[in-house]
Parts: structure tokens; C-alpha cells; sequence
């Protein structure tokens, strides 16, 4: 269980999460939606520990995140996570890429970790594509390498990062059906989003972000259907 | 008009002892890009600590290797040093001259190496559960070393050539040492730097192609 206390965050003087409060329980795909600069992808950063926060508290099954001494390393072996920009290792073949931290973070051995590599490659259809070096792929095949990657480690929880956003529209789907397919298999997840068809169909709960606060949550038929809130109302509207 | 005789057999006579120098050449180059590239990465890592005496440090020194005359560093290790009681053979004085010019001129490369890789990529590292050290080692310093192949082989063959200022200090077992002796014995000055430069261009000239080819085996990507 993910469990987001009044976390308040700021960039020096722009603060970006005015006090976000979010429990997203096992099992369960959150997917948070709003503008740009609304905080939504700076709030996934801060719960995996990669960014500092500035006040309340962030806990993963009872760990304080933002606490002194919790191990940042073991902790993301739990909490994995992907880029709207991929960031493929590119010195490394496909395999190479997915290989690396299970071997090196989790220490297993060669075999295993090319076992789990090619476990999880073929899961995201790239099967063929193991001895490829990633500037020979598409963006999507780059970004469901980095699923991949991501996966590798065994984690109990994914954040996806606008994973679709740098794509282009053709790219899209085969990214999106990877993560219905994460999102079917009952993987934990949080996804922040542009692709509202997407949101609506694999949430459980959407969360609509604005201005660094969350405006209004609840599932997708009541965010989509009846929204609540002016701003929600507006943005969806915006986008439609 | 042309009021000299050519005497290529002299030069000829002597290219055993010649290349026998250009050994001498090879190794102190090699020894002083070894050397170079170790303090490099100390340097780039002072640089990179955010420590203002070690950055200040290796900035310094940077700073001087680049825009200093190489004969004058050389100059320095063998009678600037000399003043102070530690007195340095040619040989010594040249290699050390070398690889501090190396050295300032690769953690300059390094540095630009390191600007040209994201920021995004030690994150990616950083996020799958990498300790810092390990998504340098593992993600950034391979691409680096990538980056800064072909300046790192530059250096090489510019190390090469910096070895000739030896003479200047009375290294006198190297080529440009070897080569100017000859010449004091015999006034033969065109035959034997001709020879000599032919023998500086082809060690030169192997050692870029012997890079290539390590450059196309080590990066396939």
C-alpha cells in the first residue's frame, strides 16, 4: 500500500504539491490526469524518493520514503518505474539493458537474470529484438523495453511517467495495450496520463490534478461521467 | 643553387639504432597516456565532488597543462624541480612533463564526454535500484569512454610527438634524442630528420589505425 500524507513540495520558489493526500491499496491502477505543471509527474518522482519533499510523509507498506534511514536502493527494487522519455541504456543490447539490474542490483547470476530478461521481453514483445542495440528500435519498442526493464526487478508497485507522451500517435497503442495487459495481470499501478480512453478504461480511480493540488477523485465513471469540480469540468471539457 | 649532396646511406646505416629509439619513443608515450589517463579520472572526479579545494585543484592544473607551452612543463619537471632538490633523469623529467600535459588536456575531453550524457540516464540507473557508484560505472562511464575515444587516441598521437621535446632536457635514448646526436656527428641534418620524421609519421599513422580497430570492436552500438 501506497500511502500520500499532506506532501507538500517545492522548487525553490514555485511549490508544485500544495498537500497531496492518496492511498492507492494493492492491486489497485490509479491514473492521474490534469495540465501541464499541475505536479502530477513530480509526484510520482517523489514516491519512488528521487526527489526530495519538503513537508508531510510518503509511506510504501509502513516504509517512510523521505526517512533518513531507509535504504533509497532497496527500496525501488520494489518500486519500479518508466520515463516519458525511455532512457534505453544505448552502450547495451535489448537483453543487456533488461539484464543489467537483476544481475547487478539483486546479484543473481548470469542464467537467471537472462531467464527473467527474456521472460519479460517476451512478455512485452520484443522476443526477437534481444541482440538489437536500442537505436535500432522504434520509440515504442524502446519504451516496452524500458517496461521491461522496469519489470525485471520484480516490483510490487509500477509508476508510469506520461509513458506515451514522446511517441508518435502510431506508437501509441502497442504501449498503452502493454500496460492494460500489466493492469489485468493485477499489477499495482500509478499512471500519469494524457490518454483519457486509456483512463477511463484500466483505472480504478482517477485522480485530477490542478495547479498542485488534487481537485477531485473517484472512479472513472464518476470523474468522466459527472465531474464535481469546475476545474475538472473545464479540463475535461478542454480535451474532448 | 642546390649546394648539397645527398648521403641517405648514412641515415640508412643508423635505422637499426633509429628504431631501436622509436621503441623508446612508443614506451614512454604509452607509459605517459597510462599514467595521464589515471590522474584524468582524478581530476574529473575532484572536479565532479563538489569539494572546492579538489575542484579548485583540478581545475588548476587543467588550467596550466592547457595553456602552457609543453616544453616548458617539461622544462619545470627536470630543472624547475631540480631547484627544489628533486632531481629528475631526462627520461623520468619527460614522462612526467607528459603525462601531466595528458593528463589536463584528458579531464578536459572527460568533462565534455560526462556534459554529453544525460542527466536522465543515471536517473534511469538510479531508479531500477543502482547505488550512484554503480550507474556511473555501469551506465555513464562506458558511453563516456565512448565519447571521448577519439580525442583520448588524439592525445596519444600528440604524446608521441611531445616526446621529441626530450632533447631540450638531454634525453638522449629516444628517437628526437637519438636522431639529433646523430646529426651532431655528422651534419647529415636533412637525411636524419627526414628519416626520422618518416619513422615519427608511421608509428603516428599505427597507432590511430591499431585505435581503430579496438574503437570498432569495443563499441558496437
Amino acid at each position: 500500500m501506497i500511502e500520500i500524507k499532506d506532501v507538500r513540495k517545492s522548487f525553490s520558489t514555485l511549490e508544485v504539491l500544495k498537500g497531496i493526500n492518496l492511498t492507492v491499496n494493492k492491486g489497485e491502477v490509479v491514473t492521474i490526469i490534469g495540465g501541464s505543471g499541475s505536479g502530477k509527474s513530480t509526484l510520482l518522482t517523489c514516491i519512488n524518493g528521487l526527489e526530495p519533499i519538503n513537508a508531510g510523509q510518503i509511506t510504501i507498506d509502513g516504509t517512510v520514503v523521505h526517512a533518513k534511514d531507509t535504504d533509497l536502493n532497496k527500496l525501488r527494487r520494489k518500486v519500479g518505474i518508466v520515463f516519458q522519455q525511455w532512457n534505453a541504456f544505448p552502450h547495451l543490447t535489448v537483453l543487456e539493458n533488461v539484464m543489467l539490474a537483476p544481475r547487478k542490483v539483486l546479484g543473481l547470476s548470469k542464467e537467471k537474470a537472462e531467464e527473467i530478461a527474456v521472460k519479460q521481453l517476451t512478455h512485452v514483445g520484443l522476443r526477437e529484438k534481444l541482440t538489437v542495440y536500442p537505436s535500432r528500435m522504434s520509440g515504442g519498442q524502446q519504451q516496452r523495453m524500458a517496461i521491461a526493464r522496469a519489470l525485471a526487478m520484480s516490483p510490487e508497485y509500477m509508476l508510469f511517467d506520461e509513458v506515451t507522451s514522446a511517441l508518435d500517435p502510431m506508437l501509441v497503442g502497442e504501449v498503452l495495450d502493454t500496460l492494460k495487459m500489466l493492469a489485468e495481470e493485477g499489477m499495482t499501478m500509478i499512471c500519469v496520463t494524457h490518454e483519457m480512453a486509456f483512463a477511463r478504461d484500466v483505472s480504478d480511480r482517477v485522480a485530477f490534478f490542478h495547479q498542485g493540488v488534487m481537485a477531485e477523485i473517484g472512479t472513472p465513471d464518476q470523474l468522466f461521467g459527472a465531474p464535481q469540480h469546475p476545474d475538472t469540468q473545464a479540463f475535461l471539457a478542454s480535451v474532448r | 643553387m642546390l649546394n648539397y649532396t645527398f648521403h641517405w646511406n648514412q641515415a640508412f646505416k643508423a635505422l637499426p639504432q633509429m628504431l631501436d629509439g622509436a621503441l623508446v619513443t612508443l614506451q614512454i608515450a604509452l607509459l605517459s597516456m597510462v599514467i595521464g589517463l589515471a590522474l584524468a579520472l582524478t581530476l574529473t572526479a575532484f572536479r565532479l565532488s563538489g569539494n572546492r579545494i579538489l575542484s579548485g585543484f583540478a581545475t588548476t592544473w587543467v588550467e596550466i597543462a592547457r595553456n602552457t607551452p609543453a616544453l616548458f612543463q617539461i622544462y619545470m619537471a627536470h630543472f624547475g624541480l631540480g631547484n627544489f632538490g628533486i632531481h629528475l633523469s631526462p627520461y623520468t623529467a619527460l614522462l612526467v612533463g607528459i603525462a601531466f600535459n595528458n593528463a589536463g588536456y584528458l579531464a578536459e575531453n572527460f568533462r565534455g564526454a560526462l556534459k554529453a550524457i544525460p542527466d536522465t540516464q543515471t536517473r534511469a540507473g538510479r531508479s531500477l535500484g543502482m547505488t550512484p557508484v554503480q550507474a556511473f560505472r555501469l551506465i555513464v562511464l562506458p558511453q563516456m569512454l565512448r565519447i571521448a575515444f577519439l580525442p583520448v587516441t588524439n592525445q596519444m598521437v600528440w604524446a608521441i610527438l611531445m616526446t621529441s621535446l626530450g632533447v631540450t632536457v638531454g634525453m638522449n635514448t629516444d628517437l628526437a634524442g637519438i636522431t639529433q646526436e646523430l646529426n651532431a656527428r655528422s651534419f647529415r641534418t636533412f637525411e636524419f630528420f627526414a628519416l626520422a620524421a618518416v619513422i615519427y609519421y608511421i608509428i603516428a599513422k599505427l597507432v590511430t589505425l591499431a585505435a581503430r580497430l579496438l574503437a570498432a570492436r569495443m563499441f558496437r552500438y
